[in-house]
């Protein structure tokens, strides 16, 4: 009797601490602008820290300090024998294939690129289809029929949302102008908002009332402008518009925060699964933000011409010009 | 005129501050004997500390004499390692810049439990044209200092042929040691302008370079400071052109590919280094302590 009280106890214990063990963890591997971009690397923290608080489970972020590091940040996370290593940001693709080789039994999820390794879960948006609305939103909007769109990097992401942008906007104003610029070719281009603000002054200066900034921290100079200049921006990724409230109208949401805890809701439930998953306008992994702030700004009629054109676009009735696929 | 000054004369003299204080610093030191290839982490850590204080005093005034300071107190770790030490002066002052890409993340950590940026500052706690006049001032100031002056001609002299300056009993290692802080405390004031002035908060390595074009505008200006003025606004008027060019049709029916403008300033720098400026000397005591 004895004893088996004694086994019982060991038993509780040791299922105590594979309790303990069972508890999954999760690396999160961000890129160089990091988790205060308040666009996209937030956008995947703020979901990684929802699944802590909400599915339990226990996580580790890290920032590369360089483009270099993703492959030794991600291998430290295999290594250590984490269940799901996420990847953020489409310069970290060539480390994730390499490193989903060398450990294949080690799960990763990539965000921005198709890995296409069978233990890699890739997520990508329909950045060009949410920037589609957005582009029609901004066309709404604007009393001088003139707008502009910011690039950070002139990389093929960017490009699609900047194609996107320009075919929503020609959509309800064909006579509409569309400024473009981009602050660089190079990492840099993230992370200058000095040069983002001389960019979007430069366009407010010819005419443009509303500004699209696609461009990580660089975004946040051409929100100065829009301040500085009474005119309006747009913010991307996040819901930017707590940072100006007054000058932002209002932002290319691009769901990560979803895609993250999607993917570890799944791991945790056994359903984890590789491959492409793409988030569109008919789940709303790309939209435009409706919040506190810019309520007054987006009316109701706005809202419905919005929703006809996310209805047209999951219908295939508007094909939204994707530059992935012009680039093929 | 008033768009010639709005679209042209202002967006340069913008862009070609913190440049210009950056370069004159720089100017003085490499004046003094010592290379300065650490303005790229004096610049980053002054814009740093400088939006940490704008935030915390509310004031941008005093935000920028402390983003100067805090440039000084790097450049004190500086001075130590190759003035005390001798260390190789290529060696510390990269040293410095990767040490000054470390410390904003390290404090905003703890400040603000942010990896590498800090809160907005407010409309109101911005600089609008402070910064421009300043360096309008320094400029006079330097360019005086540098040819009228017993400082100036003593510093140079440091530079030029210290034995000189040692034999008239002047010490030509403060003199070196003013150089080192004099650098510290206008890249300092050129971070300020970057994070106060030309932005709203401090972005983890947004210094993007500058320092090393600060620095390319010392040799292009041959050390002497009208000229390094100069080169600062030349490399001002590139980065206007690239930022007004892009996406403007110059001739047919396509624009510019935006990778031919953006290479603009740095062919600009190639050709004037290389021909239109003759040869460059640098002070002749440069890097021998």
């Amino acid at each position: 009797m004895k004893s088996n009280t004694l086994l019982a106890v060991i038993v509780t214990v040791f299922s105590f601490a594979a309790s303990a063990h069972a508890e999954l963890k999760i690396g999160l591997v961000l890129e160089k602008s990091g988790k205060d971009d308040k666009s996209f690397n937030q956008s995947a923290y703020v979901g990684l820290k929802r699944a802590e608080k909400e599915l339990g489970v226990t996580t580790k972020t890290v920032e590369a300090p360089d483009n270099s590091a993703y492959e030794s940040l991600q291998r430290a996370f295999a290594e250590k024998k984490f269940d799901l290593i996420i990847a953020v940001g489409f310069h970290q693709l060539e480390a994730v294939k390499k490193n989903a080789e060398r450990f294949p039994d080690q799960k990763f999820m990539l965000i921005d690129e198709d890995a296409k390794e069978k233990n890699v879960r890739s997520a990508m948006f329909e950045e060009h289809e949410g920037s589609y609305l957005i582009g029609a939103l901004a066309a709404m909007h604007s009393k001088t029929g003139k707008v502009g769109f910011i690039g950070g990097m002139d990389v093929p992401l960017i490009r699609r949302f900047q194609l996107g942008y320009e075919a929503g906007v020609k959509k309800i104003n064909p006579k509409a102008e569309v400024f473009v610029n981009y602050l660089g070719v190079t990492g840099d281009a993230w992370n200058n908002p000095p040069k983002a603000k001389e960019l979007a002054l430069d366009q407010y200066g010819r005419g443009a009332d509303i500004i699209f900034a696609a461009a990580g921290n660089s975004g946040l100079g051409v929100f100065d402008a829009a301040e500085a200049q009474k005119k309006l921006a747009i913010g991307v990724d996040s819901d930017q518009s707590w940072i100006k409230p007054k000058s932002i109208l209002s932002s290319m949401l691009k769901r990560v925060d979803e895609s993250v805890f999607d993917s570890i809701k799944l791991l945790k439930e056994g359903k984890f699964e590789a491959g492409l998953i793409r988030y569109g306008v008919k789940t709303k992994g790309v939209d435009y933000a409706v919040n506190e702030y810019n309520a007054k700004m987006i009316t109701d009629a706005d809202k419905k011409k919005l929703e006809e054109l996310r209805k047209d676009i999951v219908s295939g009735k508007i094909k939204v010009p994707d530059y992935y696929l012009i680039k093929k | 005129m008033e768009v010639l000054f709005d679209s042209w004369v202002l967006p340069i003299l913008r862009v070609s501050t913190p440049l210009i204080f950056a370069a004159l610093g720089g100017m003085w030191c490499e004046r003094s004997g010592i290379v300065q290839i650490g303005l790229e982490g004096f610049i980053l850590v002054g814009s740093f500390f400088g939006a940490v204080s704008t935030l915390y005093f509310n004031n941008p005034y005093l935000g920028f004499i402390i983003a100067g300071l805090a440039g000084m107190a790097l450049a004190t770790l500086y001075g130590i390692a190759v003035l005390r030490y001798r260390a190789n002066q290529i060696v510390a002052g990269t040293a410095i810049n990767l040490f000054a890409l470390g410390v904003p993340p390290f404090l905003s950590k703890i400040w603000y439990d942010s990896t590498g940026s800090t809160p907005p500052i407010p409309t109101e706690a911005q600089f609008h044209v402070a910064p421009l006049y300043l360096m309008i001032a320094l400029v006079v100031i330097c360019h005086h200092a540098f040819y009228y002056s017993k400082f100036g001609l003593r510093l140079r002299f440091a530079g030029e042929h210290p034995k000189a300056l040692e034999s008239a009993g002047v010490s030509v290692g403060f003199k070196r040691w003013q150089g080192v802080w004099i650098s510290g405390f206008l890249a300092g004031l050129a971070g300020g302008t970057l994070s106060i002035y030309l932005s709203s908060s401090f972005i983890r390595n947004m210094s993007a370079g500058r320092g090393f074009i600060a620095l390319a505008a010392v040799i292009l200006g041959k050390w002497k400071p009208i000229p390094t003025v100069l080169a600062c606004l030349l490399f001002g008027l590139t980065e206007t052109i690239q930022i007004r060019l892009q996406g403007v049709v110059l001739w047919g029916t396509e624009p510019v590919p935006v990778q031919w403008i953006q290479i603009l300033p740095y062919l600009i720098t190639i050709v004037v280094l290389a021909g239109a400026v003759g040869r460059s000397y640098a002070p002749k005591g440069l890097g021998t302590s």
